[in-house]
């Protein structure tokens, strides 16, 4: 094992897959001389030239459906979004045409891209560049959202995401980019996509988070512990496809479930996973399920107001007590 | 106040190597943004501190100053309220050293930007030449079309004009539904592109009103009648319907409902033959509603900054849906547009078959050649916009007018007048592709709907655990 920021671990796996095959590029704003704005790609336009490391105009709906016809006449594109706020400008290519494209041509033309970049809120950026973009884009057959929250899964999912045959959407963090964790030294280390991690055993009440927010969640999980309470949690990683099966498997054992995510709560993540756990394990619920979101708001500027709106530990704490009907 | 206070002095004691790993006790009880903001920040101190060490002693003092500098009251590291370049700054302190020895001869130099940001102090003249393509001026003789090529060519333009008639003639009997925009006046744009290409080589797309050009590029018509009728031996199995025709065989890409959308497409199917590094070519088609969308423009940016090999191929027909291209565009002479990104533009006549040819065989040979070109061609659909339109919109006897110039009796003219064909057997021509047309319809009538397990196929490349 190597300690690694998640930074070094999204290039390490674009760099891996970029020497295994010659058609997968990486094309972006500002990710070829200024090295990349968080500088995820630093260093990567010495290595491969500027036909594999291409810098972008501010041209989000352009170079994105660039990509996507280059994915459609056989390339492996890796397109970073400066942030996934910026995603909203290239929305009809994303959606209309990289989602679409396998299934309206009958299969003809698939699109395997990865569209990258930090997801969320990073701070007092205020509301255009601080959305959650993952239940918006999950909610779309044909893209594959990855949402992983340490080096070691986004460098595995990230290479899986590069060979996958469609399109994913692999989605990072401003605040994590710094993170640093162990990266498995195996050759070639891939995480399959799909796959949920249980990242910490318990029996009391199952804890579900993913990127930040798995963080958030597993310093509840710390303050749960200290008063006697054992959390399971399980990070999702990808939130489409998702994992449900593991999120099943501990239900059953722990009987409460609370769902944590940074999206706004209408038709997010966390209802779709609670929809899904009172269709197949309703049986098994004692007590109702709750979830965790931002408010139902745009994000503010404001330091106080911004802290109210990110989910924090202790509302986590809060909702977990609820369903086990503590205090 | 003083609750915000409360953080930085908990941000001020905290050590480790990895937040999110090792301090969650220190972290505990406070909002989630200053956990994520510490764990951001903490990673820049470390690095300060490696410099410290001698890994990178060019790092400038003032990186190590951000990093190590205290928060601010509130908690926020300075800057942080744009966190784009806050987080930059922060990182970037990192490169210094190799943005200094990296890219210097793709940089401009200090005299080149003092330069690039002077004013001219005379007025600036710029002078635009346009190529044109008229109609009546070409023979294909010169254009290196052999006779026989031209008649097929004819037999082409024929087989798209009675297919689509048949296609209004269906929807009528209700055996085709959806959205059906008709291509009918617009024959000689599609027939004249092919014949200028590498087909079946370089790579063409389209926007929705896409029969003829699928026709044109060698698509089975039987197969495109049945995927009008949703059948499964439609050219998409029954998937994309009217709009939305392919055929990976022939590498045409689409078949696309967005107006404008596939203009970026376009792009990047040019941009995989540059990377490659083969001699095969783009081909992109959209309607002159697409130019006034932010996409084309995008597109041709892209296209004009990498050199692409492509050629966009503005199909004009004088209407976006209802709105006539002066009530639509600021400038209607819309090859114009070219200018704006620095490569050529031409306007050929799109009832002309030849000067289509021309034209195409011309902004294609500079393609190759890694030069991208805008050709606007002026046509004329005789339809409305889709089935359901009456065209009311248009003047009286403006379409009486537009068809005295129609691209099939003029190009039956010439091969008659060139004695390339005879009158005879021309006829014979239309009564086969008469007959191919309702072989076409007789296709479809017979095949199957597509069984109703293919919902949940090709949505990825994989299974897939669909929703029940």
């Amino acid at each position: 094992m190597a300690e690694m920021q998640l930074r070094e671990a999204i290039r390490a796996a674009m760099t891996e897959e970029m020497h295994r095959d010659e058609d997968v590029f990486l094309l972006g704003e500002e990710v070829a001389e200024y090295d990349g704005a968080y500088k995820v790609s630093k260093g990567m336009l010495d290595e491969f030239g500027d036909e594999r490391v291409v810098d972008t105009p501010i041209s989000e709906e352009g170079f994105a459906g660039m990509g996507i016809g280059a994915a459609m006449n056989g390339l492996r594109p890796i397109v970073e979004f400066m942030t996934f706020n910026f995603s909203f400008v290239a929305f009809d290519q994303v959606v209309n045409n990289a989602a679409n494209m396998r299934y309206m041509s009958g299969g003809q033309y698939g699109v395997p891209i990865v569209f990258r970049g930090p997801n969320g809120s990073a701070g007092q950026l205020g509301a255009t560049h601080s959305n959650s973009t993952e239940s918006l884009y999950a909610n779309f057959p044909g893209l594959n959202v990855v949402a992983p929250s340490n080096p070691d899964d986004a460098k595995g999912l990230l290479k899986t995401a590069i060979r996958d045959p469609d399109p994913v959407l692999f989605m990072e963090s401003e605040l994590m980019y710094g993170l640093k964790g162990e990266v498995s030294e195996e050759e070639d280390y891939t995480i399959p996509i799909g796959e949920a991690r249980v990242a910490r055993k318990g029996g009391d009440v199952t804890l579900v988070a993913h990127s930040k927010m798995y963080h958030v969640a597993t310093d509840a999980a710390e303050q749960l512990s200290e008063e006697g309470y054992e959390a399971e949690l399980i990070d999702p990683r990808t939130i489409k496809p998702l994992d449900i099966e593991t999120i099943i498997e501990s239900v059953q054992k722990t009987n409460r479930l609370v769902v944590v995510d940074e999206s706004n709560p209408f038709t997010s993540f966390a209802g779709e996973v609670a929809w899904q756990i009172q269709d197949r394990a309703f049986d098994w619920l004692d007590a109702p399920i709750a979830r965790v979101n931002a408010p139902d708001v745009p994000a503010p500027y404001a330091p106080n107001l911004m802290d109210a709106y990110v989910p924090g530990a202790d509302q986590i704490v809060d909702a977990a007590k609820r369903v086990m009907y503590v205090e | 106040m003083e609750e915000r206070m409360g953080h930085a002095q908990t941000l001020s004691v905290e050590t480790g190597s990895c937040a999110a790993y090792t301090t969650m006790d220190a972290l505990r009880r406070r909002p989630a943004l200053s956990l994520l903001r510490d764990m951001a920040q903490k990673s820049a101190k470390e690095e300060a501190a490696e410099r410290k060490e001698g890994r990178d002693e060019t790092a400038p003092q003032e990186a190590q100053d951000a990093a190590e500098a205290p928060s601010t009251a509130n908690g926020h590291p300075n800057g942080e309220a744009d966190a784009e370049d806050a987080e930059a700054e922060r990182a970037s302190d990192e490169a210094p050293a190799d943005e200094d020895e990296g890219e210097e001869e793709e940089a401009p130099s200090p005299e080149e930007i003092q330069a690039a940001s002077e004013v001219p102090s005379a007025p600036v003249k710029l002078e635009l030449k346009f190529k044109t393509y008229p109609g009546d001026q070409f023979t294909h003789d010169e254009l290196h079309l052999g006779d026989k090529q031209v008649v097929k060519m004819y037999r082409n333009m024929l087989l798209q004009r009675r297919f689509e008639e048949r296609c209004r003639q269906q929807y009528q009997q209700q055996n085709i539904s959806g959205f059906l925009h008709l291509y009918i006046g617009q024959e000689a744009v599609s027939t004249g592109t092919v014949a200028a290409i590498r087909h079946g080589e370089d790579s063409v797309i389209t926007a929705y009103r896409d029969h003829g050009l699928a026709l044109a590029m060698g698509l089975d018509p039987g197969e495109c009648m049945a995927e009008l009728f949703g059948k499964e031996t439609g050219v998409t199995d029954g998937k994309g319907g009217s709009m939305h025709f392919f055929g990976r065989e022939e590498r045409f890409f689409g078949g696309h409902g967005i107006v404008g959308a596939g203009v970026p497409l376009a792009a990047g199917l040019a941009f995989a033959h540059q990377y490659r590094g083969d001699e095969e070519i783009c081909v992109g088609f959209f309607g002159d509603g697409a130019v006034q969308q932010g996409a084309f423009h995008e597109a041709l940016n892209l296209a004009g900054l990498y050199d692409l090999p492509a050629v966009f191929i503005c199909e004009n027909n004088q209407y976006g849906m209802g709105t006539h291209i002066e009530r639509a565009a600021a400038n209607p002479d819309l090859y114009q547009q070219a200018a704006a990104y620095d490569m050529p533009g031409a306007v050929a006549n799109g009832q002309d078959v030849f000067s289509v040819n021309r034209a195409v065989q011309d902004h294609v040979e500079m393609a190759r050649e890694g030069q991208p070109s805008l050709l606007e061609v002026r046509t004329y659909r005789y339809q409305g916009h889709s089935i359901s339109d009456p065209a009311n919109y248009r003047a009286e006897g403006e379409l009486e007018a537009q068809q005295k110039s129609d691209a099939i009796i003029r190009l039956k003219k010439y091969l008659l007048d060139e004695d390339l064909a005879s009158g005879d057997t021309l006829d014979e021509i239309d009564e086969e592709v008469k007959q191919e047309v309702l072989d076409a319809i007789a296709f479809a009538e017979e095949s199957d709907l597509p069984d109703e397990s293919a919902l949940y196929e090709n949505v990825y490349a994989g299974e897939y655990s669909f929703l029940s």
